[in-house]
């Protein structure tokens, strides 16, 4: 069985008896809101947290006569996407209506993009090093949302008209975990060219999954089911693995997988159905005649090759290559733009001590930092400056890096310099040979029993006595020198 | 100084209104004299009052006085101008004739409704129309059918019939309506008037509310070529709102100066070979005789000219229009704004159905449902795409035609205007009467109706020449030389 396995594309997420047998296709489709500032077809703010129907004006609450004027920075920011994932840009694309009733939806219609996109056939490579086709990506509008409550339903339009990238994979995906992987790269690469915020939460940042699974070894693909609306990393890997064993145990009792739409419900980890696609509507869709040909010139593509920014997965490499990172760590660092940007700004005032290091730190320390306080890491909470000195100590060896940790957090915690907190609580590191002995020697004089059993070989002990001797010196201490000398001073007795 | 509506131009207007020897309340209070003796008769405006009138005229007035006493330069000063109900107006109700909209008030104004206040005309009331501009007859009105002023028995044409008939009975010197397959051209023949469907981009159709989107035009309606030009200019222009307005295509006024020292040696006008003289009402086909010697007699060469496609241009256009349509009257659902029914069973289903049952008439229902079907699933090929084809058909062969011609001629409507419900129950009828001035709305092209001659019931026959597209300019003009020569005074109706 495990050699059968690692032939394959294996989950941790699936259980053995269903991966050996079924192998599953997954596709995505990416909603992208981008951080223009006026939505895609008029001038209103698209920013949120207004009052409901705030950020609203003829055009996009669908006022008769009003016409939309499309916002050239959206097709901006869409070519910089398609440029990252080295798809074709159409120098010709076509708008079209998307018509369904629902309340939210202003004109009875939304302005998308059908048969003719404006980008197709891009790519995207995994961390395993598989390489996901990207069939195509297409401009559209956000839809109002609907609110309803006891007193009745009402209508915010205030999303309505703000600008979408919808970005649709072929369905080269094989395992949840590939799935969700696939969806941190699109993320890191939104984030790196700064087209959207990427806020998971806010549905700024949302995909549907198509799923669907077939025995080992065939290749017709099985009736598909489309979870919608997934809204974090983690939900994409749970909601995958879950329709996958229902799929699954469908198959296995008899019976046949419907082809219908779900939704996934985040507490009881389950997917369940929201229609079926017999329900599902004709859109009836049709070019806009109020928008004719998106022209796409070549010298506008060129001049925004010009502009991109490093492309997450270049920077990985450089990190990998320039600072001798690991893959996992880089992958960490990439995760957003700011803390790759961070962590370079970090190592300009870092001296003395290496990369990796700082990188460690900084996953470890920053990280759990900024997600325990939920500080928005577009405003670091410790300049790169402030926490480049603090690891500098640590490479000096003026402080330790258990202190160091210490003042991290007191650094977060009350903006203070580095230099502030270890001289003002006097944490700087001993390393003074006498000061240590004599500290090691009143230890060692205090544990009989304990150095009577490490002269008997339990050499773990030594960490007992690190510890102890530390203690003593409220973890000022080098730890290096501290081991020096009870190593030696231990080893004396044993003569 | 006496100011008499019926015999003063909208250029002699303004250069009155301009230099002060005509306060712009005499023009105001002289018009509205003869709305309120004839609008009851007519029914061109919807809801009209006096006093609601008087409302929106005050601000109006207000402001131009204020540009007047600047100096400003203002081709339209003081130039009452009509404004088809389906173009918006900010503050003032805009129906589209539509039960759907009763009592609704736009937040905003069309593009072509600023320009002409910029000009310095005044939007003096809104005029009835066929419900959403769908109809020939302007009987489509959730309020009444409008009435012929040269007969009140018989229909003014449409679907910008207000706009005709209040030209044509003096309740205004120009107006403006909109042409999506010959509504400005169609009923300005009916009553005697000119109509001008400017090239498609030509002006903005911000605030036009949408029928077929890519066929739709603004259009004036005046009592001369003339004083369609003087609109035009004012209104002609890019437009940032409008995706599909053109850049290029002005209207220069000092083209328009000592027409009658000029001709049309030169000009190459068109005769389509493919169509049926005989399907043509008698005193029609005569006028049209009359039209092209007239044409000779200027100077004009009369070539023959093929395009094999025009067949198809009505089927073509149903499709078209129908499903622009079927997607631009989603809006209308009760939510936002608008007529709303709450429905038995309380549902957004229910609210859906009725308040689009209740609101759209009978014709607006039809051709939603016509335009639904051929955007459906299975039939978008057959149908949708199909007319596209056919649309790219015409388009070519009109560029094949414009090569070897200037203008074509040929009459606006196959008939003069028909009896108020005689054709409302033969929508197939009704649509066959659009013949003439259908492809110019597919292809895009500027066309513009002359009244000439009348039939034997006394009313008017119109004359249609067509352009090339963009040059709105040159047809305008060559449409003004021959007024100059032909049509020196407007005849108006015994209103009865």
């Amino acid at each position: 069985m495990s050699t059968n396995l690692e032939k394959i594309r294996s989950s941790q997420l699936l259980s053995d008896s269903v991966q050996s047998r079924y192998e599953a296709v997954i596709g995505l489709e990416v909603h992208v809101q981008l951080n223009t500032k006026t939505k895609l077809f008029c001038s209103c703010s698209a920013t949120f947290g207004e009052d409901p129907n705030h950020n609203t004006c003829a055009v996009c609450l669908g006022m008769p006569g009003a016409l939309p004027v499309l916002n050239s920075q959206v097709v901006d920011y869409g070519i910089a996407m398609a440029l990252a994932i080295k798809a074709q840009v159409a120098s010709q694309s076509i708008f079209a209506r998307k018509q369904y009733f629902y309340p939210d939806l202003p004109k009875g219609y939304q302005i998308t993009q059908y048969d003719l996109p404006y980008c197709v056939n891009g790519e995207i490579t995994l961390s395993c090093g598989q390489t996901v086709r990207v069939t195509r990506i297409h401009f559209e509008e956000d839809a109002g949302k609907s609110v309803h409550s006891e007193g009745g339903s009402f209508v915010d339009l205030n999303r309505a008209g703000t600008p979408l990238l919808e970005m649709v994979s072929e369905p080269d995906l094989r395992t949840p975990e590939e799935a969700a992987d696939y969806l941190k790269k699109v993320h890191a690469i939104v984030k790196f060219l700064g087209i959207s915020d990427g806020n998971m939460e806010e549905g700024s940042f949302r995909c549907d999954a198509n799923v669907s699974i077939r025995k080992r070894g065939e290749s017709t693909l099985g009736t598909r089911a489309e979870i919608k609306n997934v809204n974090s990393f983690r939900n994409v890997e749970r909601a995958i693995a879950y329709e996958i064993h229902r799929q699954a145990d469908l198959i296995d009792s008899g019976e046949q997988v419907v082809q219908q739409t779900l939704k996934f419900d985040a507490s009881s980890g389950k997917t369940s159905p929201i229609r079926s696609k017999e329900e599902t509507a004709d859109y009836r869709y049709f070019p806009d005649p109020d928008l004719g040909i998106l022209e796409i010139a070549l010298d506008r593509i060129d001049r925004i090759r010009t502009e991109l920014p490093e492309l997450p997965e270049d920077v990985a490499r450089r990190f990998m290559e320039e600072f001798d990172l690991t893959s996992d760590d880089a992958m960490v660092l990439i995760q957003e733009r700011e803390i790759a940007l961070f962590f370079e700004e970090t190592l300009k005032s870092a001296k003395g001590i290496t990369p990796k290091k700082v990188a460690n730190f900084l996953i470890t320390e920053y990280l759990r930092e900024a997600r325990e306080r939920q500080w928005s890491l577009d405003k670091p909470f410790v300049s790169s400056e402030n926490l480049g000195s603090l690891l500098s100590y640590v490479g000096t060896g003026t402080i330790s890096g258990k202190i160091a940790k210490q003042v991290f957090s007191e650094m977060a915690e009350s903006g203070k310099s580095p230099t502030q907190i270890i001289e003002g609580k006097g944490l700087v590191q001993i390393s003074d040979d006498d000061e240590i002995t004599a500290s090691v020697n009143q230890v060692l004089e205090k544990n009989p029993a304990q150095v009577e059993g490490y002269l008997a070989g339990k050499e773990k002990l030594l960490g007992f006595f690190v510890g102890q001797v530390m203690k003593l010196s409220g973890g000022k201490y080098n730890p290096g020198v501290v081991n020096k000398i009870l190593k030696e001073r231990l080893n004396a007795q044993r003569k | 100084m006496k100011f008499d509506p019926l015999s003063t131009s909208i250029g002699e207007i303004a250069f009155k209104v301009s230099s002060a020897s005509l306060t712009v309340q005499q023009v105001v209070e002289s018009y509205v004299e003869r709305v309120k003796a004839f609008e009851p008769k007519i029914n061109a405006f919807v809801d009209w009052d006096e006093s609601e009138l008087a409302n929106q005229l005050k601000p109006q007035i207000a402001r131009l006085e204020e540009k007047l006493d600047q100096g400003q330069d203002l081709p339209l000063a003081g130039v009452p101008i009509a404004i088809k109900d389906n173009i918006c107006t900010e503050g003032i109700q805009t129906t589209a004739g539509s039960a759907v909209l009763k009592g609704f008030k736009p937040v905003y104004n069309a593009t072509v409704v600023d320009r002409l206040s910029s000009a310095g005309a005044l939007v003096f009331g809104k005029t009835n129309l066929d419900e959403f501009a769908m109809g020939s007859s302007s009987e489509h009105s959730a309020f009444g059918a409008v009435k012929n002023p040269w007969n009140v028995d018989y229909v003014p044409g449409g679907s910008s019939g207000g706009s005709a008939a209040a030209v044509a009975a003096a309740l205004v010197p120009g107006s403006l309506g909109s042409d999506t397959g010959g509504s400005v051209r169609q009923p300005a023949s009916f009553c005697g008037v000119v109509g001008f469907k400017p090239s498609y981009g030509c002006l903005s159709r911000y605030g036009l509310i949408a029928y077929g989107s890519s066929l739709d035009q603004v259009g004036p309606l005046a009592r001369s070529a003339y004083d369609c030009a003087l609109m035009m200019s004012a209104m002609a222009g890019h437009d940032p709102m409008d995706s599909t307005s053109l850049t290029n295509v002005s209207i220069d006024m000092s083209d328009f100066q000592n027409l009658g020292g000029k001709d049309l040696r030169g000009v190459k006008v068109g005769i389509i070979k493919e169509f049926d003289r005989g399907g043509l009402q008698k005193e029609v086909d005569e006028s049209f005789a009359v039209f092209q010697d007239r044409l000779r007699s200027l100077g004009a060469e009369m070539v023959e000219v093929s395009l094999p496609s025009i067949e198809y241009a009505i089927p073509t256009y149903y499709i078209l229009a129908t499903a622009e349509a079927s997607s631009n009257l989603a809006r209308y659902d009760g939510v936002r704004y608008g007529h709303r029914e709450v429905g038995d069973d309380q549902t957004l289903e229910a609210m859906y159905q009725e308040s689009r049952t209740f609101g759209f008439g009978q014709e607006t229902q039809k051709r939603i449902m016509l335009g639904t079907y051929v955007l459906s699933a299975g039939y978008y090929d057959a149908y949708y795409h199909k007319a596209q084809h056919a649309r790219q058909k015409l388009k070519n062969e009109f560029s094949k035609v414009f090569e070897a011609v200037d203008l074509i001629a040929s009459p606006t409507a196959p008939t003069s205007a028909f009896k108020i419900g005689h054709k409302i129950n033969d929508s197939v009828a009704m649509y066959l009467g659009d013949i003439f001035t259908i492809a110019q709305n597919l292809v895009g092209c500027p066309a513009i109706s002359l009244p000439l001659g009348q039939c034997e019931q006394g009313l008017p026959i119109g004359m249609q020449l067509s352009g090339r597209p963009l040059m709105d300019d040159a047809l305008l003009k060559g449409a003004a030389i021959y007024e100059h020569k032909f049509r020196k005074d407007p005849i108006f109706p015994t209103i009865e």
